[in-house]
C-alpha cells in the first residue's frame, strides 16, 4: 500500500509540474507580425480554440523564434530588451518603420516589436490597466482614440515642450503643432483622410464629387464603405440635401439620424462594407467594387506602387489626426528608453521622412517643406497629401466630442440596419 | 436479512450475524469497508486529475464567472457617486418636470468634484450614456469646470448647475442615475433581449434599434442548417472510411484531416477568393454562359453557411467514422442472409447503430458553429453574421463589457437549454465517440 502511494505522489509531483511548464511556456502570444490586421486578433478571440490548439503553439513558437533572430540580425546591445509599438499594420506600419524605427535601430541599437493591435488598443489598454500588466510602450491611436484614453486616464500627460523635439524652424512642439495638440496625451504624427477611391476603367466618366457614392445610375456598381456609421453618416447627409454646417446639428436629432440612414439604405444592395483599411484596395484591385471608401495613403499605396487603375475623389476628405500615445503605469526604465524614442520619432524631419513612403501629411508645421519625394518612386508626395490645396477644397474634420456622445447611439441604429 | 444458500455451495469468506451485518475479514462490517475502499478510490483518481482539474477551473471555469459577474455588474455608479447615490434615495420624481432637491445636486457636486481629480468621471459618464446619449459630454464639460468650486460657500448648486449647463435641469440625467444606481442591474440583460431598463421598469425598445434578438434567432437557425448539411455530407464519408480497403480508408482519413494544418484564416480567405463576384465560381459560371450576372454567394448568409460547413465538416466526419469503425460487419451480413434488401439492412440495422456518432458529431458542429466568429466576420457581409461579431464588436470597440458579457452569459444559457432539450430527447447517453 505505501509503495504504491509513494509511487503515485510521485506521479501526480510530476503531471504537476509538467502542466506548470507547459501553462508557462504556451503562454507566449503578442510576439507581433501576422499578415492579416484586425482579423488576426478575431482569430485569438474566436470560441474555435479547439481547432487552434494545435496550430496556435506551433505558430508561437515559430514566432518567438523568428522575433528573437529578428533582434539578433539586427546586431544591437538592448536587443534582449525590446520595446512593444503598437499600430496598424499594411502599408502604414511600413513607413513609421522605415522612417522611425530602422534609423532609430541603426543610432542606438534599441529592438523592436510591432504589433498589429491599434485597432483594439483602447479596448486592450482597459484590459491590461485591469490586470496591472501594461505590456505596451507606444501606441499609435486615431484622435478620437486618444482622447478617449486620456479621458479614462489610461494614457500619460505629455509635457510637450519638454518632451519633444524642437522644430527645425526654431519653434516650440507646442507651437509646431498647434491646434493638431487634441489632447495632453497624445502627440500627433500625421494628418490622414478618409477618402474615396473608383476603378477608372469601370466607371463611365469622372465621378465630380462625394454624392457619385449615393448615385447608382451614373456609376452603376458595387460600392464599400467602413462597418462604422463614422463619416458615412455625415456623406449621406451631404448628399441629402442639409449644408454642411447644419450636418451635425440635423445628426444629433433622431429623425436626422433616420434620415442619414434612409439615404444609405438608397444604395445597400450595392453595398460591402470593410473593417480593416486594406480592404478596400484589395477588393477595388479584384474588381469587386467600383468606388469605395478608405484611407487616403492605402489608395495612394494601391495606385502609385502597385499600379492599379484607381482614381482618388478628394471632395468631402474626412480629416482626421493620427498619433502616439504612451500607456500609463509604464515602469521608469522602460518610460526613459520610449520618451528618448518618441523624441527622435517625432521631431521635424522623421516626421517628413514618413512621407517619403506614404501619402499621408506630417503634423507639424515645420516639417511640410521638407516633404519630397517618395523614397522608391521618386515622384513628388506633396500633391498627393490630404493637405495640399488642390486636394482640400471641401474638407470635413472629425468632430471628436460629437462623436464621443452619439456613437453609441447612431450605432445601435446602424447595426439594426446593417443587420435587418 | 440472512439468506440461505439451499444447494450446499462453499461458505463464503464472511461471516454472517443473525441481524445480516456482514463482516469482512478483519471484523468491519461489509459496507463500511465497501464505503472506505470506494472513497480512496475516488481520492486516488481526484488527485490524479488534480493538475488538470485546477488548470480548467482557472483558466475556463473562473474566467465564465468573471465574464457572468460582469453583465450585472453596475458598481461604477456607486462606487463613483456614493454621495449621490444615497441622496436619491429619498428622492421620488412626482412628475415629469420634477427635478431633484438640492441636496441631490450638492451631494452631486462633491462626488464629481473627487471624481474629476481621480479621473474616473467620464467612465461613469460613458456608462450612463450606453442606456441615454448625451450624458457622457455632460460629464466630461461638467469635470473640467467643478474642480474649482468650493463646497461650503458655492451653493446652491442646482442653480449653478442649470447655469452651466440647461440639461442638469431636465430628469433624463437624474433619471438614468436613479435607474442604474444599485451595485447590481439587469439593465445589460434587458438590453441584449432588445428591451430597456427605464425608470418605470423594463420596456421594449424601439424597432429600429432591435437587433440582438433576430441576431440569435439568426445563429441558431444558420448554426441548425451547418449541422444538418454536416450530417448530410458526413455521413458517405464515414461510412466510405469505415467500410473500404485499408489502404485507401488511409488515403482518404489523411485527406479529411489534411485541412487541419491549413491555417483556419487561409481557408476562409479561400473561400473569398472562390466565392466573390469576380472569383472563381462565378467567373466559371459566366464563361460557361450559364449566367449573366455574377450570383451574389458572398457577404450573405449563404456565403457564411457555405464557408463554416466546409470549416465544421471534418468535425462530424471523425465522430462518426469512429462510430461506425465499431459497428461489426456480420449484422448486415446477418440481415441480409435474412433476406432484407441492401436498403432495408442499411435503414434497420446500420444507421440505428451508427446514431450515437451523429449525435456526437452534431452537438460537436453545432456548439462550435453557435460560437463561431471569424468566418462569417470575413465572408458574412452585413446579414450572415452571428451573435458573436457582436459581442466582439462590443469589446472592442463600444467597451460596453457589461452588455457583451450579458450576449454571452446569454449565448451560453441558450446553448444549456438546447443541451437539456438534446439530452430530454435522444439522451446524451445515446452519444459514443467510438
Amino acid at each position: 500500500m505505501t509503495e504504491n502511494l509513494k509511487r503515485l505522489f510521485a506521479l501526480v509531483a510530476i503531471i504537476a509540474s509538467m502542466s506548470l511548464l507547459a501553462a508557462a511556456c504556451g503562454s507566449s502570444d503578442d510576439a507581433a507580425v501576422s499578415t492579416t490586421s484586425d482579423a488576426a486578433e478575431a482569430d485569438d478571440a474566436s470560441s474555435d480554440e479547439a481547432a487552434e490548439a494545435d496550430d496556435a503553439s506551433p505558430d508561437d513558437a515559430a514566432e518567438a523564434d523568428d522575433s528573437s533572430s529578428a533582434s539578433a540580425a539586427s546586431g544591437d546591445a538592448s536587443g534582449d530588451d525590446p520595446l512593444t509599438l503598437v499600430s496598424w499594420g499594411g502599408a502604414y506600419q511600413t513607413s513609421q518603420i522605415n522612417a522611425y524605427s530602422d534609423p532609430y535601430t541603426a543610432k542606438t541599437g534599441q529592438s523592436f516589436i510591432w504589433d498589429e493591435s491599434s485597432a483594439d488598443a483602447v479596448a486592450k489598454l482597459r484590459a491590461m490597466n485591469e490586470a496591472d500588466n501594461i505590456t505596451w510602450d507606444l501606441v499609435d491611436v486615431v484622435g478620437a482614440d486618444a482622447i478617449r484614453l486620456c479621458d479614462e486616464g489610461l494614457a500619460m500627460e505629455i509635457d510637450f515642450d519638454s518632451m519633444l523635439a524642437k522644430g527645425d524652424d526654431g519653434s516650440t512642439p507646442t507651437e509646431d503643432f498647434g491646434e493638431y495638440l487634441v489632447s495632453d496625451c497624445f502627440i500627433p504624427q500625421i494628418v490622414y483622410s478618409t477618402t474615396v477611391g473608383y476603378r477608372t476603367d469601370l466607371v463611365d466618366g469622372t465621378p465630380a464629387d462625394i454624392c457619385a457614392l449615393f448615385d447608382t445610375d451614373a456609376y452603376p456598381g458595387k460600392r464599400a464603405l467602413e462597418s462604422r456609421p463614422l463619416n458615412n453618416m455625415e456623406w449621406a447627409l451631404l448628399c441629402d440635401g442639409v449644408p454642411k454646417a447644419d450636418i451635425y446639428d440635423v445628426l444629433a436629432t433622431d429623425e436626422g439620424q433616420d434620415q442619414a440612414i434612409a439615404k444609405l439604405d438608397t444604395i445597400k444592395d450595392d453595398l460591402v462594407f470593410w473593417n480593416a483599411g486594406a480592404d478596400t484596395p484589395q477588393l477595388l484591385a479584384d474588381g469587386e467594387i467600383v468606388m469605395g471608401s478608405t484611407y487616403n495613403g492605402r489608395l495612394f499605396s494601391a495606385i502609385e506602387e502597385d499600379g492599379q487603375p484607381i482614381g482618388m475623389l478628394w471632395d468631402a476628405q474626412m480629416f482626421d489626426f493620427d498619433g502616439w500615445v504612451i500607456p500609463a503605469g509604464l515602469p521608469e526604465d522602460r518610460l526613459e528608453r520610449v520618451l528618448d524614442f518618441l523624441n527622435f520619432a517625432t521631431d521635424t524631419q522623421r516626421l517628413a521622412d514618413q512621407a517619403k513612403w506614404i501619402s499621408y501629411g506630417p503634423a507639424r508645421a515645420s516639417s511640410a517643406p521638407l516633404v519630397g519625394q517618395h523614397a522608391d518612386l521618386g515622384i513628388d508626395m506633396a500633391p498627393h497629401m490630404p493637405t495640399d490645396p488642390a486636394n482640400a477644397t471641401n474638407i470635413f474634420v472629425t468632430q471628436y466630442g460629437f462623436w464621443a456622445d452619439y456613437r453609441d447611439d447612431i450605432d445601435a441604429k446602424y447595426q439594426a440596419w446593417l443587420a435587418g | 436479512m440472512a439468506s440461505r444458500i439451499e444447494t450446499g455451495a462453499t461458505t463464503p469468506m464472511t461471516t454472517t450475524f443473525e441481524e445480516g451485518e456482514i463482516l469482512t475479514a478483519d471484523n468491519q462490517p461489509l459496507s463500511v469497508a465497501l464505503r472506505k475502499a470506494l472513497f480512496r478510490q475516488k481520492v486516488r483518481a481526484l488527485l490524479l486529475i488534480a493538475p488538470l482539474l485546477i488548470f480548467v477551473v482557472v483558466t475556463f471555469i473562473w474566467p465564465i464567472f468573471g465574464m457572468l459577474w460582469r453583465s450585472v455588474d453596475n458598481s461604477v455608479v456607486p462606487e463613483t457617486l456614493p454621495r449621490t447615490v444615497a441622496a436619491m434615495e429619498s428622492w421620488a420624481p412626482s412628475g415629469a418636470g420634477d427635478t431633484p432637491p438640492e441636496a441631490v445636486y450638492a451631494a452631486f457636486v462633491a462626488d464629481m468634484q473627487i471624481a474629476a481629480d481621480e479621473r474616473t468621471h467620464t467612465v461613469v459618464g460613458g456608462r450612463l450614456n450606453y442606456e441615454t446619449p448625451g450624458i457622457a459630454s455632460k460629464f466630461r464639460q461638467l469635470g473640467r469646470e467643478v474642480g474649482d468650486w468650493d463646497l461650503a460657500s458655492d451653493g446652491p448648486f442646482k442653480e449653478k448647475l442649470i447655469e452651466t449647463d440647461e440639461a442638469w435641469g431636465e430628469l433624463f440625467i437624474w433619471d438614468t442615475i436613479n435607474t442604474y444606481s444599485g451595485n447590481y442591474t439587469v439593465g445589460y440583460y434587458a438590453n441584449s433581449v432588445d428591451r430597456q431598463l427605464t425608470a418605470d421598469g423594463i420596456s421594449a425598445r424601439d424597432a429600429d434599434e432591435a437587433i440582438y434578438l433576430r441576431l440569435f434567432w439568426r445563429t441558431i437557425f444558420m448554426s441548425l442548417v451547418i449541422t444538418v448539411l454536416c450530417v448530410l455530407l458526413g455521413y458517405p464519408i464515414a461510412w466510405l472510411l469505415s467500410n473500404t480497403l485499408d489502404r485507401y480508408a488511409n488515403l482518404l482519413l489523411i485527406l479529411v484531416l489534411l485541412p487541419f494544418w491549413t491555417s483556419l484564416l487561409v481557408r476562409t480567405s479561400a473561400w473569398k477568393v472562390l466565392l466573390q463576384d469576380q472569383g472563381v465560381i462565378n467567373s466559371a459560371l459566366e464563361s460557361l454562359g450559364i449566367i449573366d450576372e455574377p450570383l451574389p454567394l458572398m457577404y450573405n448568409q449563404f456565403g457564411t453557411i457555405v464557408a463554416m460547413t466546409h470549416i465544421l465538416l471534418p468535425f462530424m466526419i471523425l465522430p462518426m467514422y469512429s462510430v461506425m469503425k465499431t459497428i461489426p460487419r456480420s449484422y448486415t451480413q446477418a440481415a441480409k442472409s435474412l433476406g432484407a434488401t441492401d436498403i432495408t439492412a442499411f435503414r434497420r440495422v446500420y444507421f440505428p447503430q451508427s446514431v450515437p456518432g451523429i449525435g456526437a458529431g452534431a452537438i460537436l458542429v453545432f456548439i462550435l458553429a453557435i460560437g463561431y466568429y471569424i468566418t462569417p466576420e470575413i465572408v458574412g457581409g452585413s446579414t450572415g453574421i452571428f451573435i458573436s461579431n457582436r459581442i466582439a464588436y462590443n469589446i472592442s470597440s463600444t467597451l460596453n463589457w457589461g452588455l457583451a458579457a450579458a450576449l454571452g452569459g446569454l449565448l451560453l444559457l441558450i446553448v444549456m437549454v438546447l443541451y437539456w432539450v438534446y439530452d430530454k430527447f435522444v439522451g446524451i447517453d445515446n452519444v459514443k465517440l467510438g
